[in-house]
């Protein structure tokens, strides 16, 4: 049986994707790709120099096609393509069905087949819920929502948390 | 709000079918009991978005939630819908508010304050967190920790 309860965000591990300088102030952040929000979000922070860890929040409820959408970016990064992706879901969230996420593997030049057999795997599912059930244990409730320097900020950030996690301190 | 170890009140909540839920139908499994102010609100919309994300969990340990306001049925089925949820709601309508004060969640501005409940299978009330302002969200992190406590799983 899976245990919900609360714990730690857990820290970052090869498990995870990473980018950014290694100096750079860490962010831990928990976002769906359907979510406008967190694509708002994404545009902000990747003006600032950070480094970054992506976790999947998919809430199906809300947004249909945002487990579809973490799959695919998984699916991806089994092709080491996890941040190309990241960037095309983002950058056009109207178009999420699946001849839309092939189009999207096709530009990468994915091998297709692979693709669509990886994304509907048990592997990937079980990576994505591993992501969404750590954000439940730490109380992540909404995205998107983001841990740095020990805290969560849950919702998008305003100027001023903008600004302390850019300068690495708390807000 | 309720404590722990006390006996559920006697109450009536009406369900979406028009049926009364009532003390009888806490027997024999473990109920979650989610307070929440109005239906439609922003805040209750994620919270209902985020638990229908870990009901699989719940049914694992054995938990049945339900959601609580003071709407009326049809307002409760249609936010129900709206979201794309599946926990059923229960309505306290009329005489408004009586059973959210019997568990003694009933806020001063005629709404339920935004709480959670875990009732044991006796029926005997396990556990209660009740948010400190009723914009707070509180995580799905927090009904596990309780059904731990309530020695659940």
């Amino acid at each position: 049986m899976t245990e919900l309860g609360s714990a730690p965000v857990p820290a970052p591990s090869p498990e995870d994707h990473i980018a950014g300088p290694v100096d750079a102030p860490l962010v831990i952040e928990y976002a769906d790709f359907e979510c406008p929000y967190c694509a708002a979000q994404h545009l902000r922070l990747s003006r600032l120099r950070l480094r970054r860890v992506f976790r999947h929040f998919p809430v199906r409820s809300s947004h249909p096609r945002a487990w579809a959408a973490a799959c695919a970016a998984e699916a991806a990064a089994l092709q080491d393509r996890f941040w190309e992706m990241h960037e095309l879901l983002f950058s056009d969230q109207g178009r999420l069905e699946d001849p839309h996420l092939w189009e999207r593997a096709r530009e990468l030049g994915l091998d297709l087949e692979r693709f669509e057999t990886d994304r509907r795997s048990d592997a990937v599912r079980d990576r994505v819920r591993r992501d969404f059930q750590s954000g439940v244990r730490a109380g992540v409730v909404t995205t998107p929502s983001l841990f740095h320097d020990g805290r969560l900020y849950a919702g998008q950030l305003d100027a001023a948390a903008l600004l302390a996690v850019s300068a690495g301190g708390s807000a | 709000m309720i404590s722990p170890g006390e006996q559920a009140p006697e109450f009536t909540l009406r369900r979406e079918d028009g049926n009364a839920f009532t003390p009888e139908d806490l027997q024999g499994k473990t109920t979650v009991l989610v307070f929440y102010p109005f239906a439609f609100s922003p805040v209750c919309t994620d919270q209902f978005n985020l638990y229908e994300e870990v009901l699989d969990d719940l049914k694992a340990r054995g938990a049945t939630l339900y959601g609580v306001s003071c709407d009326a049925t049809w307002s409760q089925k249609a936010f129900r819908e709206k979201l794309g949820v599946t926990i059923e709601q229960l309505s306290d309508f009329e005489p408004k508010g009586e059973a959210c004060r019997a568990f003694g969640v009933y806020h001063p501005g005629g709404f339920p304050q935004r709480a959670l409940v875990i009732i044991g299978p006796d029926g005997v009330v396990k556990w209660g967190y009740e948010a400190e302002v009723p914009t707070e969200l509180p995580g799905a992190n927090l009904i596990f920790d309780g059904l731990a406590a309530a020695g659940g799983g």
